[in-house]
């Protein structure tokens, strides 16, 4: 600052105070209050929003349970360097046993068993009954006794998985988000094929989103054209057709697509009607993947209605004559002229329904089927039915980051600022 | 201008509707000729816009033929009549380049690289605009963006341009000095030029001819001067220019003079015009520099006694509102010349005028 001003004459207000220092201080009381007038917002959007998603995000890795409730076992395990012997020694034996009977007295044994089991399917029983049969046992050794309690403890699979979920944080939700795991040896590997399905989910929710999105744009520009081109009565008319869908409830019209849709409903009765197939070959539209897009693509037009039409309400018509008028056909004309300018509204439609289809979950749930399913069904599949909150946040984490990758794709090739919503 | 050459453009007996009850466009027969600088000027709503999108084909004649350069148009798509066009909010593609904008047309006609090039650094430059070439019409002031759309409706050579009021949104200063250099690419360029405005000034500086439009019919077809020395009727009169108006009756028409009886306050000479017999309503049209103030004895047949209601100083004239054969709104301009009578408010005065300044036209 001095020397910037060094040289030149430094203007100053009638009391002799720096003119940009002045400035600075009234700017900065008019930051103050303009942050004060979105302090409540703010802190509404931080207590709702970025807080739960932020702890959404850490139960992706939180990993409390051993350390927790059987915190000697957890430390002893840890500290067995699995490289040296196949099996850790007496004394790690000796300290899980005792966490192990401990934690049947807490009656914490079954969360444990619960953590093991998603790490090595089909150990929860190892837990709780070795826990019960040593509770019995007296005094060591304290591996003849495990291993007398149940033969796996004689397996490295299972310290290996024990190993794992010691840590206070843990990588194993993220790496089972995307279809892998650590193998005994700790290192990273695929899970077995018949195991895959998150990554082949996340692929399918984004094409099914996508297709979604370009759909949407397809059937929403025409009509977002003539609403912007029509004289006011009709534009009106087309308008209440199009926020129809949005003033009845999302299950109501979810079942009215159940209803035309169904194999003895009425679009395959009208095409057996009319004999364009056979009553026996009856065609499947809902319960599977086209009935999650149909309905998804009605459920989400206006979100690429709105934009759009906003958008196109402010380009004035003269554009397309004048290109006419300097000889360009009607076509080019549209394409070199009126379409360039919708170019904004078309992303900000997109992302808008892009970013609603990639996390819809009730859609899908009524109508998908067993095919039709998205990866927001599995996470709430986890939420609710498995209880594995750290997996469902760690698919949740996922497909948080994926959004936001692909929003700084589009922000790269399109351009953010150049989105305009109305 | 070539009087013998076929005109480029000819309205014949078009009519135009849009709503099938209202003719916006009444029986309307024009002919503008090659290299001319026509006007069409009218008040707001007059069916000037209109005529202009029946000649560029963005809205059909409901009636009547269009011809240009002697073929029929009505068929003809906007696209392949090479009519150039400057909009009133000027039009340009914001989404493309100064340049861009004007090798638009260029484009579409597949002409090779260099000569795109070489005609829009010419046409820049007619404009006086050849550095802004890279900038976006949003990064233009308003004159420029006029400039660049001048600029784009010509840079393909068309025979014919159209402009629909493309000053209106400048400010006034800046509108003056558009209308001289529009009116210099005219000249130097020769295309003809179909202009639409309705500023009476811009188009008294502007056009070859003006062709005054008033719901829906082209009330007067002339030159400036013409049309304000010799307005044909009551609308013309009262829209270009300033015009004091008397009501009255025609007692006499004998020849180029007749005798007219003014509501209410006598007698006066005036011009027959547009009137047919005796007994007829009539407006008398009277500019206000062609009234004198206390006119010597004798020297105009007109002579009336009136009192001075206000004075306006206005530098090199002094207009003069006078209470007149019941008007009170009779406006003189009082030249500022040397020797002049002052004049004091609420002065009786006369005023008086010549027989061929005071024209005689229909009564509405
Ligand atoms: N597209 C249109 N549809 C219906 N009526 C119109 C349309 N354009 C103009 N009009 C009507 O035609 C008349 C003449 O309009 P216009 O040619 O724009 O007049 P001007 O340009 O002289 O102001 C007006 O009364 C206007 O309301
Ligand atoms: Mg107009």
């Amino acid at each position: 600052m001095a020397e910037a001003t060094a040289g030149k004459i430094v203007l100053t207000t009638a009391d002799g105070v720096p003119l940009k220092r002045k400035l600075r201080q009234t700017q900065q009381l008019m930051k103050r209050r303009a942050f004060t007038l979105v302090l409540p917002l703010l802190a509404f959007i931080g207590i709702t929003f970025v807080w739960p998603i932020a702890l959404m995000v850490y139960r992706g890795i939180d990993n409390p349970v051993l350390s927790e409730f059987m915190p000697n076992a957890a430390e002893a395990v840890l500290d067995w360097d699995s490289s040296q012997s196949e099996l850790p020694p007496e004394e790690v034996f000796a300290i899980v046993a005792r966490d192990l009977v401990q934690a049947r007295k807490d009656k914490t044994v079954g969360k444990v068993a619960t953590r093991l089991n998603y790490e090595l399917p089909g150990s929860r029983s190892l837990i709780t009954s070795s826990a019960r049969k040593l509770s019995r046992v007296e005094d060591g050794p304290w591996m003849e006794a495990m291993l007398k309690a149940d033969s796996d403890w004689g397996k490295r699979e299972t310290w290996a998985a024990l190993q794992r979920i010691a840590p206070r944080y843990t990588g194993s939700f993220y790496l089972a988000a995307l279809d892998m795991t650590y193998d005994e040896n700790g290192a990273i590997v695929s899970q077995p094929e018949n195991r895959q399905i998150y990554v082949t989910l996340f692929v399918r929710t984004l094409w099914v989103s996508l297709f979604i999105t370009l759909a949407c744009a397809l059937l929403a520009y025409p009509i977002s054209y003539l609403m912007a081109t029509q004289p006011l009565r009709i534009s009106n008319l087309l308008m209440i057709l199009v926020l129809l869908p949005f003033w009845t409830s999302l299950l109501v019209r979810t079942t009215s697509w159940i209803v035309l849709l169904q194999t003895e409903g009425v679009l395959n009765d009208i095409m057996v009607a009319l004999g364009l197939i056979g009553d026996e070959n009856r065609i499947q539209m809902i319960y599977n993947m086209t009935g999650t897009i149909v309905a998804m693509v009605h459920i989400l037009l206006p979100f690429m209605v709105l934009p759009l039409f906003s958008v196109m309400k402010t380009i004035s018509p003269s554009y397309v004559r004048a290109a006419q008028s300097l000889g360009a056909t009607p076509a080019r004309a549209f394409w070199k002229v009126y379409f360039p300018q919708t170019v904004p509204g078309i992303g900000a439609g997109s992302i808008l329904v892009f970013i609603l289809a990639i996390g819809y979950y009730i859609t899908p749930a009524l109508v998908g089927g067993r095919t039709g399913q998205l990866i927001s069904n599995f996470i709430a599949f986890h939420m609710q039915k498995s209880l594995n909150w750290g997996l469902a946040a760690a698919l949740g984490g996922i497909l948080l980051f994926g959004v936001l990758a692909l929003y700084w794709l589009y922000n790269r090739l399109v351009g953010i600022d150049n989105m305009k919503l109305g | 201008m070539n009087d013998t050459s076929e005109p480029i453009v000819r309205f014949i007996d078009v009519q135009k509707s849009y709503d099938g009850e209202v003719l916006v466009v009444k029986n309307l027969n024009l002919d503008i000729a090659r290299g001319e600088f026509l006007t069409m000027l009218g008040p707001s709503g007059s069916g000037k816009t209109t005529c202009l999108m029946m000649l560029a084909g963005f809205e059909p004649a409901t009636h009547g033929e269009i011809l240009l350069s002697g073929r029929p148009i009505n068929n003809v798509p906007p696209y392949k009549r090479g009519i150039g066009m400057v909009f009133q909010n000027y039009a340009l593609f914001p989404h493309m380049s100064v340049w861009e904008n004007l090798a638009f047309p260029l484009e579409v006609r597949r002409m090779d690289k260099a000569e795109v090039k070489r005609r829009i650094t010419r046409a820049l430059e007619m404009v006086r605009l050849p550095e802004m070439a890279g900038r976006r019409p949003g990064q233009l002031s308003g004159g420029q963006q006029q400039r660049v759309a001048v600029a784009r409706a010509l840079v393909f050579d068309p025979d014919l341009v159209l402009m629909d009021e493309p000053l209106g949104a400048l400010d006034k200063n800046l509108r003056e000095e558009m209308q001289y250099e529009i009116k210099h690419i005219h000249e130097s360029l020769g295309v003809s030029v179909v202009y639409v405005t309705h500023d009476q000034a811009e188009a008294l500086t502007m056009s070859n001819r003006i062709a005054v439009f008033n719901d829906g019919i082209v009330q007067q077809l002339s030159s400036p001067d013409e049309l304000y020395e010799r307005p044909q009727n009551a609308f013309v009169a009262q829209f270009i220019g300033e015009n004091n108006r008397l009501l009255g009756t025609v007692k006499e028409i004998n020849g180029d003079s007749c005798t007219v009886e003014v509501d209410g306050s006598g007698i006066v000479q005036a011009l027959p015009v547009n009137i047919s017999g005796n007994g007829e309503r009539t407006t008398l049209s009277l500019r206000p520099e062609r009234v004198t103030i206390n006119p010597p004895e004798g020297t105009v047949p007109n002579v009336f006694d009136g009192t001075v209601e206000e004075l306006i100083y206005l530098g090199d004239h002094i207009r003069t509102r006078v209470n007149v054969c019941g008007h009170d709104d009779f406006i003189v301009k009082v030249p500022n010349a040397s020797g002049h009578a002052a004049l004091a408010e609420k002065a009786t005065v006369k005023v008086g005028w010549a027989t061929e300044d005071c024209r005689a036209l229909d009564a509405s």
